[in-house]
């Protein structure tokens, strides 16, 4: 078991102002934080903090996806012009992002895909487009005809599910090691007068 | 042409009003933000509150003052 002390008064240094929290296995707890947002802390005994991590940081994640119509979250593949970097940020949600790699094993070995495509990569070939206006057009790939019909909300999804998974490497650090105390130059200045080294 | 796009035709000078309707997109994610943030620098409800409230405004003016040179830089160009 890990303890750590924190000011619970924001800028008061005094002891009688510091809370202990114990950090239960804080390397199991960040494994379990990534795996599901918050869990971790939920693990720690930490469970108002763990349902905060849960619904902000999944509620960020799904919203994305349902903002860009569940394509947003793909895994690069070889013939991708532009390599899909976005999806390193969307593996840190955990999980609930991990199919997308199933995907594109399943796609790179060209098996059927699972789960009715969802979190699938875009296939590497002309495909049809049609406008809300009805006139018909020929996208010389997926992710081309995704960016037409889906435009602006496909870049939306991608940054709110990109910011989603840099939030929860946030939370695992939380798990792992306790809040992330900054201590302002005022407060150590503040500590030399008080306790001047002997 | 969605009631958007007709509205724009109709109106031109609703069309920089309209850009700033996409600006409420930012609203959740600068709440989710500023609250995971905050809960990472603090352990109790109170003071998780207290920061993300002052976090979310920093981030909100932080946009406006980009946007406020962006049009700037926009009206001199």
């Amino acid at each position: 078991m890990v303890t750590t002390t924190i000011p619970v008064a924001e800028g008061s240094a005094a002891s009688e102002d510091a809370i202990t929290i114990e950090l239960k296995q804080p390397w199991l707890a960040a494994l379990l934080a990534w795996a599901v947002p918050g869990l971790g802390h939920i693990y720690q005994g930490r469970t108002g903090k763990g349902l905060l991590f849960f619904v902000c940081v999944l509620g960020t994640f799904l919203y994305g996806l349902y903002l860009g119509g569940g394509k947003v979250v793909y895994a690069a593949v070889p013939w991708e012009q532009q390599y899909r970097w976005q999806y390193w940020c969307q593996l840190g949600v955990g999980l609930t992002s991990t199919p997308m790699l199933v995907q594109r094993q399943r796609m790179v070995e060209e098996k059927p895909l699972l789960w009715n495509g969802l979190m699938a990569p875009p296939r590497n070939e002309p495909v049809h487009s049609e406008d809300y206006s009805g006139n018909l057009s020929t996208q010389p790939n997926e992710l081309a005809k995704w960016t037409v019909e889906l435009h602006p909300y496909f870049e939306l999804g991608t940054v709110y599910t990109v910011i989603a998974g840099l939030l929860n490497v946030l939370v695992i650090c939380d798990a792992a090691g306790g809040p992330l105390i900054i201590s302002h130059g005022s407060d150590k200045k503040k500590d030399k007068k008080e306790n001047p080294p002997s | 042409m969605t009631p958007i796009s007709l509205l724009a035709t109709m109106f031109p000078g609703l069309i920089p009003l309209l850009a700033v309707v996409s600006l409420w997109y930012a609203v959740p994610i600068v709440v989710s933000v500023s609250l995971v943030c905050a809960a990472t620098r603090h352990e109790q409800l109170g003071p998780i509150l207290h920061h993300a409230l002052r976090f979310g405004i920093w981030i909100v003016v932080f946009m406006a003052v980009v946007m406020g040179v962006l049009t700037l830089m926009e009206s001199l160009a």
